[in-house]
């Protein structure tokens, strides 16, 4: 039998604990354990970015990234955007430019150019291409997520006071 | 926004809106429902333990190891299936892929054993501990080495009945060859005699997978006389058949329900997991679930390696006057759907080209890999690799032009395909014509200097739906006047459901948002061929059409049967209400559509109508060769398609781009490469596909302006066409630059710097 044991962390704003073994993935945490299906595990490898989660702010490869590990962190997934009903200015941008097929790696482009944004509030297409190299889309919707980016930047100034 | 629909009401117009997807916000907020995130109460989860040789006899295979792993509810060899399902053989062209291996294995990663557990960590940990035994058998990996028949893969052959153009094949022995499909016009050999020239090349491409980003799964939930599977499917009504066959069933008791696709790109085609965890259900009596990891994904299903063999006569005047291909189509151990890529993508295998005499043999081959099938194109993009880079070969010899060499051969609208069947609305010429002058074919390029080289290159392609396939669609109108939308066509991406809502809205005169397209479930949804070949829009797209204008027919009807004049602004609501006095009953409208269709005849492959329409496309590139490095900077890539009327241009330009940049993957890296049958680089570490990197630093994405006449709304696929002319196009832009010709896929680095080695009489030795 292998050993669990209970980590409690900060999810999507709420103080939430599970028993996890030392093998987990904090990916298959909030899949199994609180049905938050929007990171998703793809190649298993941290290459693709299907499965990224944010961690006390920080993007990671949630295949990669072990439960053990999230043990008094925040966490926060896809599903924390739209809280309160209202989507997200990339989720929308990413909606008007049509920048998704199948859309099982969007979430995952989300999550990383809402950081992009956050640190870089008007990129340039050098900068978004180096800052989402790390996540791949096998439907090829580069060129609709690179408008979108733009897209979601011009939305996010829009909406702050000067 | 209305939800209601109006008898007459103001128009609104659906067709050629730039309606973002329908499913959109699912999409953006992880909310989209999947396969993958499926879990059922009391669900067991399977683990494939797999073959480690490329042909072998099982000598033993011992689970008792795996089976006293704490946890393990149960390990599944072949003898456990065979209890369950007498016969566990399956496959859309021949029933030759058993459920897991009988006897013998004929590819490393042939699913041997499964074992079951709540846990899937301990699944896998315990098929670790499984151990088979083979007398290894010789092999045979390559299709041209397959057909000589020397090293046989499978004893006999099984063909499934339902081709009529394999039934000559039931009970062969000693035989490789699962489809010799022909194609005869003309004297070839005559033409070649009395031609002034000949040329004749030989064109390879390598072993490339879909890797759609939801690995496979599938889920069955069996119950005595009752079988549910949740399975991420292109075709749930193939799966329900073939899995009623299997379980000598009607298919009533079967029900397959699907959900959005995480990428398909024809992976996810005929049977797949869905076999194994039916039995796996059966044997288990629990729902059992098999979800690949990336690692298997490269075990199940791949694109056919191909070599290509083609000759052209040529006359004074440049007009090509004969041609002869040889196709060899390595599919693997199992055929899948193999044949029909050999004969469907065979028969287009001279090209866009009005050659008087062809000679076509196209060969469907078994060899000890993992099995091939569908990708995006059926085996045309292969084939377009071949012909355009031969006529480039060929123009360049001849001191003519590319393209004024293509304007000297296309076939022209009107004329006659090879096949007899006569071109409409494939206006090769126009694609032609606006890449020449987009490309600014006549003003001299920018070469480059030193190391840095530039060139450009062209390449036009056509292909011919496959027929004769079926679609069958339901349109049901509430008593409130809102409408649902019942369809067997699978969204995986492509924004089926988003353009199938646009023609139900545009003829039912509501907004395509309102209208509601059930997710797929086969007792719900009627029949449909399956989600593949580009053909949904045309023959899908007829069906809806046909049951929305049925439905609209009905609800006229019953406004003057309630005496209402023509034209009257009584909602659909008050027409419901006036009819049964409350808010109820339904409207429902059905459209059945088969294109009409005349199979070729046996050996001369010849008809007069082999398929209902044409899908034409061309690409221009222009490239940057570092003569010092092999490495190529894709400086420009123009995909121009013919796709009739776009029911939605914004969705189409994004299915251009996208199929566009896979290919590119195709044709500049992605390679499966083997040892000894086992693929030495199945991950996404090791196997690279396109990024963001990628992308072309001039990317653009075009159609012309056309109509397809017998088209829904003037519509058709586009789903396929930008794929087939990325590799040529580039291959010829690098011989335009550097001067040397590739002739094998990917055309990464190496294979240019030894190209240039090579012609430098400096070639670079192997280690």
């Amino acid at each position: 039998m292998t050993a669990m044991r209970t980590i409690s962390f900060t999810l999507n704003g709420e103080q939430v604990s599970a028993q996890i073994a030392s093998h987990h993935s904090l990916l298959e945490v909030v899949r199994n354990d609180f049905s938050l299906y929007g990171a998703r595990e793809s190649c298993g490898q941290g290459l693709c970015g299907c499965c990224t989660l944010i961690v006390d702010g920080r993007a990671v490869s949630g295949c990669l990234f072990l439960a053990a590990f999230a043990d008094g962190t925040t966490v926060e997934t896809v599903e924390h955007l739209d809280r309160d009903n209202v989507l997200d200015p990339v989720q929308e941008a990413f909606i008007e430019e049509g920048a998704f097929q199948c859309g099982f790696c969007t979430p995952g482009f989300v999550l990383m150019v809402k950081q992009l944004l956050d640190e870089h509030p008007d990129p340039d297409d050098e900068r978004i291409r180096d800052y989402l190299s790390g996540n791949l889309c096998r439907c090829g919707a580069y060129p609709e997520i690179i408008r979108a980016v733009k897209s979601a930047a011009h939305k996010r100034r829009a909406g702050k006071p000067a | 926004m209305t939800t209601a629909t109006t008898t007459t009401g103001i128009s609104s117009r659906q067709i050629g809106r730039n309606l973002p997807r329908l499913e959109g916000r699912e999409k953006v907020t992880g909310r989209a429902e999947y396969t993958h995130n499926l879990r059922l109460p009391g669900m067991l989860h399977g683990k494939v333990f797999r073959s480690t040789v490329a042909h072998g006899r099982i000598k033993s295979i011992d689970v008792s190891a795996a089976r006293a792993v704490p946890g393990v509810y149960r390990v599944v060899t072949s003898e456990d299936v065979l209890k369950v399902i007498p016969h566990p053989y399956y496959g859309p062209a021949f029933h030759d892929q058993p459920i897991l291996a009988i006897g013998k294995v004929h590819y490393v990663g042939e699913p041997v054993a499964v074992v079951l557990a709540e846990d899937p960590h301990v699944a896998e940990t315990a098929s670790a501990l499984i151990v088979a035994e083979y007398e290894e058998l010789p092999a045979v990996y390559d299709e041209v080495e397959a057909a000589q028949n020397k090293i046989v893969v499978h004893d006999e052959l099984k063909p499934a009945g339902t081709f009529a153009d394999l039934k000559h094949l039931k009970g062969v022995r000693g035989t490789n060859i699962a489809l010799d499909y022909q194609l005869r016009k003309g004297d070839v050999d005559k033409a070649f005699g009395e031609a002034a020239h000949v040329f004749e090349h030989e064109f390879r491409t390598q072993k490339v997978l879909h890797l759609a980003f939801e690995p496979f799964v599938s889920i069955a939930d069996y119950k005595s006389n009752r079988l549910t599977l949740y399975t991420a499917s292109q075709g749930p009504s193939f799966v329900r058949t073939e899995i009623a066959r299997l379980l000598g069933w009607p298919e009533n008791r079967v029900r397959i329900k699907v959900p959005f696709l995480g990428g398909g790109y024809g992976a996810k085609l005929y049977i797949k997991l869905e076999a194994l965890v039916t039995a796996l259900s059966m044997i288990a009596k629990r729902p059992v679930k098999v979800s690949l990891p990336m690692e298997e994904v490269f075990y199940t299903i791949t694109r056919h390696p191909m070599t290509f063999r083609i000759k052209s006569g040529v006359d004074k005047n440049g007009r090509i006057t004969a041609r002869r291909c040889e196709v060899f189509w390595n599919g693997g151990a199992y055929a899948d759907v193999g044949p029909r890529v050999a004969q469907k993508s065979g028969f287009t295998a001279s090209g866009p080209y009005d050659i008087e005499n062809v000679s076509i043999d196209s060969y469907a081959l078994y060899t000890n890999q993992p099995p091939a099938g569908a990708l995006r194109g059926f085996g045309v993009p292969q084939l377009v690799w071949g012909y355009e880079s031969h006529t480039d070969m060929i123009a360049r010899a001849l001191n003519i032009d590319p393209l004024e060499f293509r304007r000297r051969n296309i076939m022209r609208e009107g004329g006659k395909h090879a096949t007899g069947t006569p071109l409409k609305d494939a206006p090769i010429d126009k694609v032609l014509e606006h890449l020449a002058a987009r490309m600014n074919w006549t003003k001299p390029l920018d070469r480059g200097t030193g190391t840095l080289r530039r060139g450009r290159g062209l390449a036009i392609a056509i292909k011919a739906v496959i027929s004769p396939t079926t679609s069958v669609a339901i349109v049901n109108v509430n008593a409130d006047g809102s409408a649902a939308l019942y369809c067997g066509t699978v969204d995986m991406g492509q924004g089926s459901d988003t353009a199938m809502a646009q023609m139900v809205g545009e003829i039912l005169n509501i907004p395509a948002e309102s209208v509601n397209v059930v997710p797929r479930d086969t007792d719900f949804t009627p029949y449909d061929m399956g989600t593949l070949g580009s053909r949904s829009l045309f023959h899908m797209g007829h069906a809806v059409k046909l049951a929305a204008e049925e439905a609209r027919d009905k609800i006229l009807a019953l406004a003057r049967d309630l005496g209402l004049p023509e034209g009257t602004n009584y909602s659909v609501a008050d027409l419901f209400q006036k009819r049964y006095g409350m808010q109820a009953g339904n409207i429902v409208g059905t459209g059945v559509y088969k294109p009409d269709y005349i199979p070729p005849q046996p050996g001369t492959g010849l008809t007069p109508n082999v398929t209902p329409f044409w899908m034409v496309s061309g690409v221009g590139a222009e490239v940057e060769v570092d003569t010092e490095t092999g490495h190529v900077h894709i400086a420009r890539l123009l995909n121009v398609c013919e796709i009739g009327k776009p029911i939605n241009p914004k969705i189409c330009e994004s299915q251009i781009s996208g199929a566009s940049m896979m290919q590119l993957g195709f044709t500049m890296f992605e390679k499966m490469h083997f040892d000894g049958g086992q693929v030495t680089n199945a991950s996404l570490a090791d196997y690279k596909i396109p990024g963001i990197h990628d992308l072309p630093v001039t990317f653009e994405n075009e159609t012309i302006d056309t109509y397809q006449t017998n088209g829904p709304f003037g519509g058709k696929g586009v789903g396929e066409v930008p794929t087939f002319c990325v590799s040529p196009a580039i291959g010829n832009a690098i011989d335009d630059a550097v001067g040397v010709r590739l002739t094998e896929l990917p055309l990464n680095p190496e294979a240019v710097l030894r190209a240039l080695r090579a012609k430098q009489n400096r070639p670079i030795e192997d280690a």
